[in-house]
């Protein structure tokens, strides 16, 4: 795989790791405050961030063949749009 | 085919893949611990044909419940595990797999030239998962609580509350759905990297495109049921409140996540039958396909835009009118594609040199079962009719019409289509072309009914009805009565052709793509040396050089 000719130094590891433990702890925090409806945005919006820290570093997908990347975004389109609609029906109902 | 190309000439006759083992063992470790994509689809076919048939028999059952008003037959508690019974057969263990797992199996690898897909152990695994996962769904009807009665949606809160085997049946589908994606990755891999050399996407053969744009939405549509289902079991195990609403929990959104991956499984099942249809029209009309790239287009449109009209299996769940209404337009959307396929094939058809045999007609009477279906569908996507019509038998005609008149059709149509490449021996010819005939009559009989029914207001899973209704309800199960007897006659004459029929030449169809370049049945690792593809997927001028090979 390609994903290997770029090495990644184990500091950006270990960055990425205490990033995505804040993150947690935020989202948990933040669980106890009454946001009303924004909760839940703001905790999706989280756990967005913290899967793209996970499939672009750890996963290696930053670093590796075009063809991976599309078929990722593809999926992700997919999720995004199936949340968008789902949330029309929340919202609205 | 230029001679360079390396197929093997047909005359010469290798030894076929049944005669060869792909490990140390003969007989029946040959087949079980085989990794050739032809054995494990052969393997894949034996398992399904045998569902199929056990939910045939319990359809033609019901049909015996209804063939007059007093439910005298079963209980009503029977009729509801019955009817659920025959709706997880029917959905997860026969029209989802079918013709991915036996065709696109079999022929999707020797179609772009390749000797097996990509991963062969993988493929092995994905076919002792499927049985794993049917092996579960059966031990879930003989366990104390006794078989589900949910129906094959599971609706919350029914589903929280039944005392039968609701989480073991569940999780046998979860089971299922991993065999579901394990097949869709291999062949994406195997599109992707095992191409022959000048197989170029766009010399792919239709049933190639339409295989691959339905292995993507096994990829990405597959794992929103296997949560679903997990929430679900957990649910029923420990109270948590996500679906429940006694606790808090909204039940709608189970009917999203569940038609989130379910929709997108209607576009599972009727994708590769149309990919079938698409190799079947031009063989028999001698001519290219009208339309080629539409037609590999709309399959990914068709793949895409099935992501996006769950909702109108929700029309009158209780969920907004906003998402009604927008649901309502994408639904029409999706028909487009859809009519961009049936309009192609006509024109493929079109001042063509039809010869019709058997697979032809089998086609043939899929169009217009398949434009019924399809057509009431939009009955159904419309609101206004939909709040009429929904859980009712019109509902049943119409999802029997796409789904058994679409793919099923189209299951039988590519059984005979591809039948003596598979086994090598043609079976009689006459008695297809009965069975085609008396099939038609039948599926109407046992399903316009319904229509008619369904407009006058009979419910959907009832053991009982009102005696206004007896007239339609006795020629639906006499329909019954000769679909079934048909497609037992259908299996009898395969059977009889596997043993005694004629042996097969090699292109009994004057089909041109690449299967019909080699040996019937074909060789291990299908091609002597791998072929280099000049020419276009339906380029009939082919022939002429292939009967010098
Ligand atoms: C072989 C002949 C068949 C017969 C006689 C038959 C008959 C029936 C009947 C009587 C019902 C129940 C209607 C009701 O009371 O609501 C039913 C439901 C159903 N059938 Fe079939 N059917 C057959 C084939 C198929 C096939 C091939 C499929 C799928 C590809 C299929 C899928 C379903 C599904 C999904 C349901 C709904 C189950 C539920 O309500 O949960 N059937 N069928």
């Amino acid at each position: 795989m390609s994903g290997n000719k770029h090495h990644i130094g184990y500091g950006t590891y270990v960055i990425v790791w205490i990033a995505l433990l804040a993150f947690t702890a935020i989202t948990v925090t933040i669980a106890g405050v009454s946001l009303g409806r924004y909760t839940l945005f703001i905790a999706l919006l989280i756990a967005a961030i913290k899967s793209a820290l996970v499939i672009n570093i750890f996963m290696h997908i930053k670093f590796d063949e075009p063809i991976f990347k599309i078929f990722l975004a593809l999926s992700g389109t997919t999720i995004l749009i199936i949340f968008v609609l789902t949330f029309v029906d929340i919202l609205y109902r | 085919m230029d001679n360079s190309s390396g197929v093997l000439p047909v005359e010469q006759v290798k030894k076929s893949f049944y005669q060869e083992s792909t490990n140390k063992y003969t007989g029946i470790g040959a087949w079980l611990l085989t990794k050739d994509h032809k054995r494990i689809g052969l393997m894949y076919m034996y398992a399904i044909i045998s569902f199929f048939v056990v939910g045939a028999i319990i359809g033609l059952l019901m049909r015996l419940e209804l063939l007059s008003p007093g439910g005298k037959l079963f209980s009503a508690q029977t009729y509801n595990s019955l009817f659920t019974l025959h709706g997880v057969i029917m959905i997860f263990l026969f029209i989802i797999p079918g013709i991915p797992a036996i065709f696109g199996n079999f022929f999707l690898p020797i179609q772009i030239g390749a000797r097996d897909v990509a991963f062969p152990r993988l493929n092995l695994l994905s076919w002792y998962v499927y049985i794993t996962g049917a092996i579960l769904a059966l031990t879930s009807l003989f366990l104390p609580g006794g078989p589900i009665d949910t129906g094959w949606t599971f609706y919350i809160p029914y589903s929280v509350r039944s005392g039968t085997n609701v989480s073991l049946a569940l999780f046998a589908a979860f089971v299922l759905g991993f065999s579901s994606i394990l097949t869709g990755i291999n062949f994406v891999t195997t599109v992707h990297r095992l191409r022959g050399k000048g197989m170029t996407f766009f010399k792919m053969p239709l049933f190639v495109w339409a295989t691959y744009a339905t292995a993507w939405i096994q990829i990405i549509a597959t794992p929103v049921i296997a949560i679903t289902i997990l929430l679900v079991i957990i649910e029923r195990a420990f109270g948590v409140g996500i679906f429940d609403p006694a606790l808090g929990g909204d039940p709608i959104l189970f009917q999203h996540l569940f038609w989130i991956y379910s929709h997108p499984a209607v576009y599972i099942m009727i994708l590769p039958a149309m990919g079938v249809v698409s190799e079947i029209i031009p063989t028999f009309s001698r001519r290219t396909i009208f339309g080629y790239k539409q037609i590999a287009y709309s399959s990914l449109a068709i793949a895409f835009i099935g992501y996006l009209v769950w909702g109108h299996h929700m029309f009158s769940s209780g969920q907004s009118d906003l998402s009604n209404m927008i649901f309502s337009l994408l639904t029409f959307l999706v028909a487009l594609p859809s009519g961009v396929k049936i309009f192609n094939w006509v024109a493929t058809m079109y001042k063509g040199s039809i010869d019709p045999q058997p697979p032809f007609l089998w086609v043939m009477s899929f169009i217009v079962l398949f434009s019924i279906g399809g057509l009431t569908g939009l009955v159904l996507g419309s609101l206004a009719t939909d709040i009429h019509l929904t859980d009712t038998y019109f509902v049943v005609a119409h999802f029997h019409y796409v789904m058994f008149g679409g793919t099923g059709t189209i299951f039988i149509a590519a059984m005979h289509y591809w039948f003596p490449k598979m086994f090598g021996k043609m079976y009689n010819i006459k008695c297809a072309n009965v069975a085609v005939v008396l099939y038609f009559i039948g599926f109407n009989m046992l399903y316009f009914p319904k229509f008619i029914m369904g407009y006058m207001g009979m419910p959907r899973r009832y053991y009982n009805y009102l005696p206004m209704y007896t007239p339609y309800q006795r020629i639906s199960t006499y329909g019954s009565w000769i679909l079934v007897g048909t497609i037992f006659f259908i299996i009898g004459y395969f059977v009889y052709a596997y043993y005694r029929g004629k042996k097969a030449t090699s292109n009994p169809w004057g089909g041109v793509t690449l299967e019909w370049h080699i040996q019937s049945p074909p060789i291990m690792e299908n091609f002597e040396t791998l072929p280099v593809i000049t020419h276009d997927p339906y380029d009939f001028s082919q022939l002429k050089e292939m009967k010098n090979e």
